[in-house]
C-alpha cells in the first residue's frame, strides 16, 4: 500500500515537472533550456572575441574552457570558426527560435485567447522533447573528433560536404544534421500545435481582431515556420546524402586532397536556394513574437492603446509575405542570374514600408503616453531602437549594387546581430520581465533590471555599432585574425573596444541570471495583474491550476487595448485607466470597431 | 587549487548578494512599500535616462566617425565603384536623417511622457491619415533608391563587350590560395577542368586545347592596365570562395562547377593610390570571402594596376602555357 502511494508521488512530480502537457510548464521548459544554450553561445562568442581583440595572444580562460581546440591558450584557427559556427547556430535556433517562440506562444496562447490549454498537450510535449534531444546532440557535437561544425551557420556545401575540407565536416557535422532535423520536427510540432488553437480554442468574443497583438505574432510566426522549416530539412536530407551515400546534389568538379572526386553535376548554388528559403523567413520567425511582445508591453506600460493595431496586424503579414520572396538577397554575389537579383533587390526593399510602419506606430504609442518605466518597457523601447538602427542598413545591403562591396564583411555581421540578434533578445528580456509574475507567481526586481539594461545596451551597441565600421573598410566576417593583411592593421583598435564591450556585456548578463533565479526562488509575490494590463492571462490565478481558470473560461467583450479610455467628460469610463477585457461595454460606451 | 579558491569567492559572492538583496527588500517592506512597483522617483531616473543615453548615442556615432572614419577604403579604384558609392552617399543622405528623427521621437517621447499620476494618456486608437502618410512616404524614397540601384546592378553585372578592347582573365581559387591566367594573343581561354590537374598544372589546362597553348598563368600578383576593361572569370575547385576585391568595389563568388563572371575598368594605378593613401607600401588585394577552411583569414593576392605600357611589358615576360 504505502509502496504504491509512493510511486504514485513520483509519477506526480515526473509528470507535473518533466513530461509535463500543461503549456505553462512546456513554456518554463523552453525558457531554461533556450537559456541554458544562450549562455553556452554567449560564452562562445566572448571566447572568440578575445582571439579577434588579442590575436594570439594566451588566454588562461580559453586553455580552461577549451582544452584541445586550444594549445597553450590560443584557439586553433579551425576551432574558431567551429565556435562561430556554433554560436550562430545556438544563437539562431535555440535561443531565438525554440527559445523565443516556444517560451512565450506556449505561455500566452492559451492564456490571452481564453482555452484551457493547447490543442494537442500530448505533440506539445513532444515538440518540447524534441527540442531538449536536439539540443543535447548539439552540445554533443562540440566534443567529438575533428570538432563541432565549422562551415558557418549557413553549412554551405562543398565545405560542409567533405571532411578533407576542414576537420569539423566529420562527425561533427553529421551531428549537427541530425540535431537540426530533430529540432525541425520539434519546430513543426509546435508551430501546427500554435496555428491550430489560435484558430479553433478561443473563448466566446474573442474575434480575430480582439486578439492581443502578441498572438498575432506567433500566429503568423507559426505559419512561417510550417512553410519554410520543411526546406530546410530537404536541403539537410539531400546533404547528407551527398556526405554519406555518394549522391552528387550539391556537388561537382572538384578537387581536394590531391584527387579528383566522383561527385558531378550538382550545385552549391541550390544549397543555397533552399537554405535560403528557410533561412530568411527565419529571421521573422525570430523578430516577429518580439514585436510582438514589444507591442503588447509598449501599449501596457503607456497606458495607452496601441496606435493603428488593424496597421500592426497588416504590417506583420505584409512582412510575413515578403519575406518569403526575397532569400535571393543572400546570394547577390553567388553567380546567380543578375535578373534575379534585380527582382530580389525590389522584393526586398519593399520590406521597409511596413517596417517603418510599424516603428512610427510604436512611437505614436508612446506619444501622449503616461509611461511607467518597468524593466521590460526599457527592454522593448530598446528593441525599437535596434530595430531602427539595425534596419536602415538593410537598405544597404538589400540593394544588390551595394551589397557587392560590404558582402560577407563585418557589416553584414553589425546589421543582423542588432537589427535581428539585439531585437529579439531585447523582445525575450522584456517578455521574461513581463510575463515572470505569471510563469513563476513571482516579481523580478526592478533595480537590478535597471542595471541590467543600461549595461546591456550601452555595450551591445559598443560591440554591433564599430562593426560597420570595419565592414565599410573592406573587412571580411569569419577570419580568424586580421593580422594577415597589412591593410587591416589599423583596425586593432576596433577590435580591442569591441572586445572589451563583448566581456562587459558578458558579465552584464549574470545580473540578469542572478535576478532570474533570486527571484524564482525567493522574490516578492506577485498579484493577480501586477501591470493593470487588459488582456485575459492576467485574470487566471497566480497559482498554477490545470486548465487556466477555476470556473468557466470568461468571455470576451472588447479588445486588448482599452487603455485610459475616457467618457464626454473626460472621466476614466471605468473608474481606472484600464478596462479588462472580460469586462462588458457600460450603456453609452462606444466600442471603437472592436 | 587556484579553481577551488574561485569557486569559493564566486560562492560567497552570490551569497552575499541574495542577503543584501533580500535585506534592501525587508526594508522596503518595512516602510510600507510595495517593493516591486515602480516607484516615481525610480520611474524619473529612467526617463532622464533615456535622454541621456539619445545623447550619449549620437555622441558615440559622431566619435566613431571622428576616430575611424579614415579607416575606410579609399575612393573607389574602378569606374563602377565611383557610381555605387554615389549610391552609398544618397542611400546614407537617406537613413542618417531617418535614424537621428526616430531616435529624437523615440527618446523624447519616452522622456517627455513619464508616468505622472495628474495626467491621463491620450486615448489614440488609430489615424487613416498619419498611416497613409507613413506608408507613402517611405514608398517614395524607396522608389528612389530601387531605380537608381536597379540601373546600377544592371550596368554592373552586364559583362565586357567581347568586340571592345580588353583583358580576359581567369581566377582560381583553391584551399588556400589564388591561380590566375590571361588569355593570351587569342583572346581566348582555353578548357580547362578539374581531371587535368597534375604537378605543375595546378589550373587543370587541357594541354590538347589548341586556345589553352598562347594562355600565360601567373603566381603572385596580377597586373591590370589602367583605363582597359578587364573581364574576370572565376573558378574554384574545392569549396566555394568569394573574390573580394575591396579598392574596387568588387565580389564575386568562386563555386566548383559553375563558372561566374565580373568586370570592372581600373581608373587609378598603385602609384597613384599609394600617393592618395599616403602609403608607400600600399597594394591592392584580392582576398577571400567566404568562409572555405581553417586559414581562409590567409588567402590572398596582390594586384597591380599600371600604364597599359608597362602592363604590356610585364605580360610579355610571362611564360606562354606550352612553354612549360
Amino acid at each position: 500500500m504505502s509502496a504504491t502511494h509512493h510511486h504514485h508521488e513520483e509519477q506526480d512530480f515526473l509528470f507535473k515537472y518533466i513530461f509535463s502537457q500543461d503549456h505553462k510548464m512546456i513554456s518554463k521548459q523552453f525558457l531554461i533550456t533556450g537559456f541554458l544554450m544562450g549562455f553556452i553561445g554567449m560564452v562562445m562568442s566572448t571566447l572568440f572575441r578575445l582571439q579577434l581583440g588579442f590575436p594570439g595572444e594566451s588566454f588562461w580562460i580559453i586553455d580552461f574552457l577549451l582544452g584541445s581546440w586550444a594549445e597553450n591558450g590560443v584557439m586553433a584557427p579551425d576551432k574558431y570558426l567551429a565556435l562561430v559556427t556554433m554560436h550562430g547556430t545556438i544563437m539562431v535556433f535555440f535561443l531565438l527560435t525554440a527559445g523565443l517562440s516556444g517560451t512565450f506562444s506556449n505561455l500566452l496562447i492559451p492564456l490571452q485567447i481564453g482555452a484551457r490549454d493547447m490543442a494537442s498537450g500530448f505533440l506539445n510535449m513532444l515538440s518540447y522533447w524534441f527540442f531538449f534531444v536536439s539540443s543535447v546532440i548539439m552540445l554533443i557535437s562540440l566534443g567529438v573528433e575533428g570538432g563541432a561544425a565549422s562551415a558557418g551557420w549557413t553549412i554551405y556545401p562543398p565545405l560542409s560536404a567533405l571532411p578533407q575540407a576542414i576537420p569539423g565536416s566529420g562527425l561533427g557535422m553529421t551531428l549537427w544534421l541530425i540535431s537540426m532535423a530533430i529540432f525541425i520536427a520539434s519546430s513543426l510540432l509546435g508551430s501546427l500545435n500554435y496555428i491550430v488553437t489560435i484558430l479553433n480554442l478561443r473563448t466566446k468574443g474573442m474575434t480575430m481582431t480582439r486578439m492581443p497583438l502578441t498572438i498575432w505574432a506567433f500566429l503568423v510566426t507559426a505559419i512561417l515556420g510550417v512553410l519554410s522549416f520543411p526546406v530546410l530539412l530537404s536541403a539537410a536530407l539531400l546533404l547528407i546524402f551527398d556526405r554519406s551515400f555518394g549522391t552528387s546534389f550539391y556537388l561537382s568538379d572538384i578537387y581536394i586532397g590531391g584527387q579528383v572526386l566522383e561527385h558531378s553535376g550538382g550545385s552549391p548554388i541550390l544549397f543555397e536556394h533552399l537554405f535560403w528559403f528557410l533561412g530568411h523567413p527565419e529571421v521573422y520567425i525570430v523578430l516577429l513574437p518580439a514585436l510582438g511582445i514589444t507591442s503588447e508591453i509598449v501599449s501596457t506600460m503607456s497606458r495607452k492603446p496601441i496606435f493603428g493595431y488593424r496597421a500592426m496586424i497588416t504590417s506583420i503579414l505584409a512582412i510575413a509575405f515578403l519575406s518569403v520572396i526575397v532569400w535571393g538577397h543572400h546570394m547577390f554575389v553567388t553567380g546567380m542570374n543578375p535578373f534575379l537579383g534585380a527582382v530580389f533587390t525590389f522584393t526586398t526593399l519593399l520590406i521597409a514600408i511596413p517596417s517603418a510602419v510599424k516603428v512610427f506606430n510604436y512611437l505614436t504609442t508612446l506619444w501622449k503616453g503616461n509611461i511607467i518605466f518597468s524593466p521590460a518597457m526599457l527592454f522593448s523601447v530598446g528593441l525599437v531602437s535596434t530595430f531602427i538602427s539595425g534596419g536602415v542598413t538593410g537598405l544597404i545591403l538589400g540593394d544588390s549594387a551595394l551589397d557587392i562591396n560590404v558582402h560577407d564583411t563585418y557589416f553584414v555581421v553589425g546589421h543582423f546581430h542588432i537589427v535581428m540578434g539585439l531585437s529579439a533578445v531585447f523582445g525575450m528580456y522584456a517578455g521574461v520581465y513581463h510575463w515572470f509574475p505569471k510563469m513563476f507567481g513571482k516579481m523580478m526586481n526592478n533595480t537590478i533590471g535597471y542595471f541590467h539594461f543600461w549595461i546591456t545596451i550601452v555595450t551591445t551597441y559598443g560591440i554591433f555599432f564599430p562593426m560597420h565600421f570595419l565592414g565599410l573598410a573592406g573587412v571580411p566576417r569569419r577570419y580568424y585574425t586580421n593580422s594577415e593583411f597589412p591593410l587591416f592593421d589599423n583596425m586593432i583598435d576596433i577590435n580591442e573596444f569591441i572586445t572589451w564591450c563583448a566581456i562587459i556585456a558578458a558579465f552584464g548578463q549574470l545580473l540578469f541570471a542572478f535576478n532570474f533565479l533570486y527571484s524564482i526562488f525567493r522574490g516578492p509575490k506577485s498579484s493577480k495583474n501586477p501591470w493593470r494590463a487588459n488582456s485575459l492571462e492576467w485574470t487566471t490565478p497566480v497559482e498554477h491550476i490545470h486548465g487556466n481558470w477555476p470556473g468557466e473560461i470568461p468571455e470576451v467583450h472588447r479588445w486588448p487595448y482599452d487603455y485610459s479610455k475616457v467618457d464626454e467628460n473626460d472621466n476614466y469610463v471605468s473608474g481606472e485607466d484600464f478596462i479588462p477585457q472580460v469586462v462588458p461595454l457600460g450603456p453609452n460606451e462606444k466600442d471603437g470597431g472592436h | 587549487m587556484v579553481a577551488l579558491v574561485a569557486i569559493v569567492a564566486v560562492l560567497l559572492i552570490v551569497i552575499s548578494a541574495v542577503q543584501t538583496l533580500k535585506i534592501a527588500e525587508l526594508w522596503a517592506i518595512n516602510k510600507g512599500k510595495v517593493i516591486y512597483e515602480v516607484t516615481e522617483k525610480q520611474n524619473k531616473t529612467q526617463a532622464l535616462l533615456m535622454l541621456v543615453f539619445l545623447v550619449a548615442y549620437f555622441a558615440f556615432f559622431a566619435w566613431q566617425v571622428w576616430k575611424w572614419g579614415d579607416l575606410m577604403l579609399p575612393v573607389s579604384a574602378s569606374e563602377h565603384g565611383v557610381v555605387t558609392d554615389r549610391l552609398l552617399n544618397i542611400t546614407y543622405a537617406f537613413i542618417i536623417p531617418v535614424f537621428v528623427i526616430t531616435h529624437i521621437f523615440l527618446f523624447w517621447f519616452a522622456f517627455k511622457y513619464a508616468y505622472n499620476p495628474n495626467r491621463k494618456a491620450a486615448f489614440f486608437s488609430h489615424s487613416n491619415k498619419l498611416e497613409l502618410l507613413w506608408t507613402i512616404v517611405p514608398s517614395i524614397a524607396l522608389t528612389v533608391l530601387i531605380l537608381f540601384g536597379l540601373s546600377s546592378w544592371n550596368e554592373i553585372m552586364t559583362p565586357v563587350d567581347s568586340e571592345k578592347e580588353h583583358v580576359l582573365i581567369e581566377v582560381q581559387a583553391q584551399q588556400f590560395s589564388w591561380n590566375a591566367r590571361y588569355a593570351g594573343t587569342d583572346g581566348k581561354l582555353g578548357r580547362a577542368g578539374v581531371e587535368f590537374i597534375e604537378g605543375v598544372n595546378a589550373m587543370g589546362i587541357d594541354i590538347e586545347d589548341k586556345n589553352a597553348k598562347d594562355d600565360k598563368v601567373v603566381r603572385g600578383e596580377i597586373h591590370l592596365p589602367v583605363g582597359v576593361p578587364v573581364q574576370f572569370v572565376f573558378r574554384s575547385i574545392d569549396v566555394i570562395h568569394s573574390a573580394y576585391m575591396p579598392h574596387f568595389r568588387a565580389q564575386m563568388n568562386c563555386v566548383p562547377g559553375v563558372k561566374t563572371q565580373f568586370n570592372f575598368v581600373p581608373t587609378i594605378t598603385t602609384e597613384e593610390m599609394r600617393k592618395i593613401t599616403n602609403n608607400e607600401e600600399f597594394n591592392y588585394v584580392l582576398l577571400c570571402n567566404k568562409i572555405c577552411g581553417a586559414a581562409h583569414y590567409n588567402m590572398q593576392m596582390d594586384i597591380i594596376v599600371e600604364s597599359k605600357e608597362d602592363y604590356e611589358k610585364w605580360l610579355a615576360e610571362q611564360k606562354q602555357f606550352a612553354e612549360n
